[in-house]
């Protein structure tokens, strides 16, 4: 996997963030366009090429529902565009009960405690996924690999809501 | 017998080595040069010995006036002469059609251009006289000698097309661009606070007529622009209205004719300045017929000036509250632009921030200065810094899709430079072309965002809707600088296009435009390709010179033949070149002959750059 290869970190879904990070700035110092205004255009060039694979890199790297997509498209399983919807309807059950509970912190006696609340069950979720995503996410067997892929499927409702609950959150605070 | 050489730590052994760079501050209302001299960073001054120079360009009959005599013509010679043209970079006819200004605005080629006894001018084109100028005034105080490179400022907010703007004018004054830097940041990098720390940084600065704060972070050399804000409307000019309003109603002259609301304007300005450092002004007003004498106390200034500040403190909240920072994190507050030099303008700031704001550099002059320690960085004359700005994206940038809605591509504050790509497919039968509209913006609709281009991929083979794959990819330099293309995979017929801004200027359109400034400034166009395709030559040899000499180990001594020898042939062609087509494809052919030496280079140092971390660490 070309992106941990470049990091020269083991290929591992849990990472030292502040390792990859340290290590990410100590790559930027060499391949960075800056470090070449002054040589060919040729050159510059390959710098930006390789900065923006740097970049791509530690964006995908640093974020663990990135990473775990990174890794299955690695291994064949290919997520990001994909038109196949979840067939499981006790999580999609619990997704519209999630979706309800959004719904009504608007309109909540103390929109402060609803919005820790759900923020809370959402974390729980979420941590939930990635502990059974960890022991297959590197599976040789193609099965325990479509398990994960289902997983990070269910996943990206889960970072949905997040991003809508700081929808509803600026919404109602914002003056 | 040999000589040893001898040379302080960090400095080169060979002087004569120093490569001039210039860093230029391209203002609304004044520009500045700066250089680094000696490890000094100073700002340059004309034969006048003025560091200022006006942004305003004078079209006169057979002549071009930049500068001072430009800006105090201006009221005699309105429409020719174009003042602060920076608002119009990269904006198109509609933008500024609603602006009362005494301009006549056309549209040239899809450019905006204002209609002047010289013809059409752009606002690249206007710039870029500016930019000549002080490239000009550097050339002279460095004694003749060919400048490098330039690093050019702009405000954190510019998007695409002033940025694309910004640096076809500095291309058309001829300068070698090293970087586009954005002026908070290069405040910041003045004060020296890319070393060592960490946190965050606001960057208030207050100009003759515009005001900016933007909110940056800070982390272990890395630059972050957080939030910008500001009003595009409010300066220093707002300060010198309440002076002349009081002038009105001390000389009860309330409707004072052209020539007297100068005089009270200039008498404005300077008692505004005096008072920086007096409790009370006496202003003398010589009307002619009448005179007075009108006492200005320091207090009664600062009571009427403090609604203006107040206003920019309303504008630094809305920011800080953009980037979710509390006004204690903030560990710096830099001050920039020449109104931040009145006490009450401190003051107010200070408490606000509850911090000591960083004024020890001329806050006119500050912009000009860190873009002038990067230029330097940049050149090479400072092998061993460790400074690294790493930028980000402004401004998301998008694709517009069905029903007018934005799909971004790449959003704001990603780090660049960046490639993104995203697959798009047909939606109708036998659909076999599709067009493609490139938005900047956070909005959701498309009429609410940036127009940057739009153009069209055609020749996609017939096929049932959803089988084509069309495949976008943005990618944006370090200056945040966009090109897109498109290509259809699936039947691996590929059709790809560059795409230009619409604000910005085609390679066609800079080099007509350069023929016909050529032909005032009596300048051979073949002559000044020729010269910097050979400033180009050095920089290339000089360049895969040292790097051969670091790590020629890459190479078989057959490649490293090759290279040598285009080397050699590169070298002559320098000195004996009479068109620059000669040395273009020299240049080429040494490109060629170099790649596989440039990415083994950059594979090399990648491994050096982690050697020990990974058996250490993990």
């Amino acid at each position: 996997m070309k992106y941990f290869e470049l990091f020269s970190y083991p290929i591992s879904f849990d990472i030292d963030l502040n390792a990859i990070n340290a290590r990410y700035l100590e790559l930027q110092k060499v391949v960075h366009p800056d470090k070449f205004a002054h040589e060919s255009s040729q050159q510059q060039l390959l710098a930006v090429q390789k900065t923006a694979e740097l970049n791509d890199a530690f964006e995908t790297l640093k974020h663990p529902l990135k990473r775990a997509e990174y890794m299955l498209s690695e291994q064949g399983i290919e997520l990001k565009s994909e038109q196949q919807t979840l067939q499981d309807p006790m999580f999609l059950m619990q997704q519209m009960e999630l979706r309800e509970a959004l719904e009504e912190i608007t309109a909540s006696d103390d929109p402060d405690a609803a919005i820790d609340d759900f923020d809370a069950s959402i974390k729980l979720l979420r941590n939930d996924f990635f502990d059974q995503l960890k022991p297959i996410l590197l599976s040789t067997e193609k099965a325990q690999l479509e398990a994960a892929a289902d997983i990070v499927r269910k996943l990206k409702f889960v970072y949905k809501l997040q991003q809508e609950l700081e929808r509803v959150e600026d919404a109602l605070f914002d003056d | 017998m040999a000589l040893l050489q001898i040379a302080e730590p960090g400095q080169s052994a060979a002087p004569h080595e120093h490569k001039l760079a210039i860093g230029i501050d391209l203002g609304t209302t004044n520009s500045l040069v700066a250089t680094v001299q000696s490890g000094q960073p100073k700002t340059l001054v004309d034969k006048e010995g003025q560091t200022i120079l006006p942004s305003a360009v004078c079209y006169e009959e057979n002549n071009i006036v930049v500068g001072h005599s430009a800006k105090s013509n201006a009221p005699l010679d309105a429409a020719n002469t174009l003042i602060s043209v920076k608002r119009f970079l990269g904006k198109g006819l509609s933008d500024v059609a609603h602006l009362d200004l005494p301009y006549q605005f056309v549209e040239q080629q899809g450019q905006l251009a204002i209609t002047t006894r010289q013809g059409p001018i752009n606002p690249i084109q206007a710039s870029s006289e500016i930019l000549s100028t002080l490239k000009q005034r550097a050339i002279d105080s460095f004694g003749g000698e060919e400048i490098t490179g330039a690093v050019i400022t702009v405000p954190a907010y510019f998007d695409d097309a002033q940025r694309q703007g910004t640096k076809d004018a500095a291309e058309l004054a001829g300068l070698n661009v090293l970087r586009l830097l954005n002026e908070p940041t290069a405040a910041a990098v003045a004060y020296g606070l890319d070393s060592g720390q960490e946190g965050v940084i606001a960057v208030y600065d207050l100009g003759g007529g515009t005001f900016d704060i933007s909110i940056l972070r800070l982390n272990k050399g890395v630059f972050e622009v957080l939030a910008t804000g500001g009003d595009s409307a409010l300066g220093g000019d707002d300060f010198d209205a309440l002076l002349v309003e009081h002038f009105k109603q001390q000389t009860s002259i309330t409707s004072p004719d052209a020539d007297t609301l100068r005089l009270f304007m200039e008498k404005a300005r300077a008692c505004k300045e005096a008072l920086t450092s007096y409790k009370t002004v006496n202003v003398g007003l010589d009307l002619g017929e009448q005179q007075f004498t009108i006492e200005v106390s320091k207090e009664f200034f600062e009571q009427a000036a403090e609604s203006l500040v107040k206003k920019t403190l309303r504008a630094c909240r809305r920011a800080l509250k953009d980037a979710e920072i509390d006004k204690d994190q903030v560990i710096e507050v830099v001050m920039v632009g020449g109104s931040t030099r009145m006490p009450i303008v401190r003051e107010k700031v200070g408490e606000f921030f509850a911090k000591e704001p960083l004024t020890s550099i001329d806050p006119d002059q500050v912009v000009a200065i860190g873009a002038a320690i990067q230029a330097d960085i940049l050149v090479g004359n400072k092998p061993d810094s460790e400074m690294l700005l790493l930028d980000v994206l402004p401004l998301s940038l998008g694709l517009e899709t069905m029903g007018g809605l934005v799909e971004k591509i790449i959003p704001r504050n990603t780090t660049i430079p960046v490639a993104r790509a995203q697959e798009f497919t047909t939606f109708k039968d036998g659909q076999t072309a599709m067009s493609l509209h490139v938005v900047q913006g956070e909005r959701e609709l498309v009429d609410d965002s940036r127009s940057l281009a739009k153009f069209s991929l055609k020749g996609i083979p017939a096929m049932a809707a959803g089988a084509a794959h069309i495949r976008v990819t943005f990618k944006v330099d370090a200056d945040g600088l966009l090109s897109v293309t498109a290509m259809e995979k699936s039947t691996g017929v590929q059709a790809e296009i560059q795409v230009k801004p619409s604000f910005g200027l085609s390679d066609d359109q800079v080099a007509q435009m350069l023929k016909s400034s050529m032909v005032n400034a009596k300048e051979d166009m073949q002559a000044r390709m020729l010269k910097e395709q050979q400033v180009e030559a050095l920089r290339v040899i000089e360049a895969l010179n040292a790097s051969l000499e670091q790590s020629g180990h890459l190479l078989l001594s057959e490649e490293r033949a090759e290279i040598d020898s285009e080397i050699n042939k590169l070298a002559v062609l320098r000195e004996t070149a009479t068109a620059p087509e000669q040395l273009k494809s020299a240049l080429e052919a040494i490109d060629k002959a170099s790649s596989e030496f440039a990415s083994r280079r950059m594979d090399e140092s990648i491994k050096q750059a982690l050697q020990g971390q990974s058996v250490d660490e993990v």
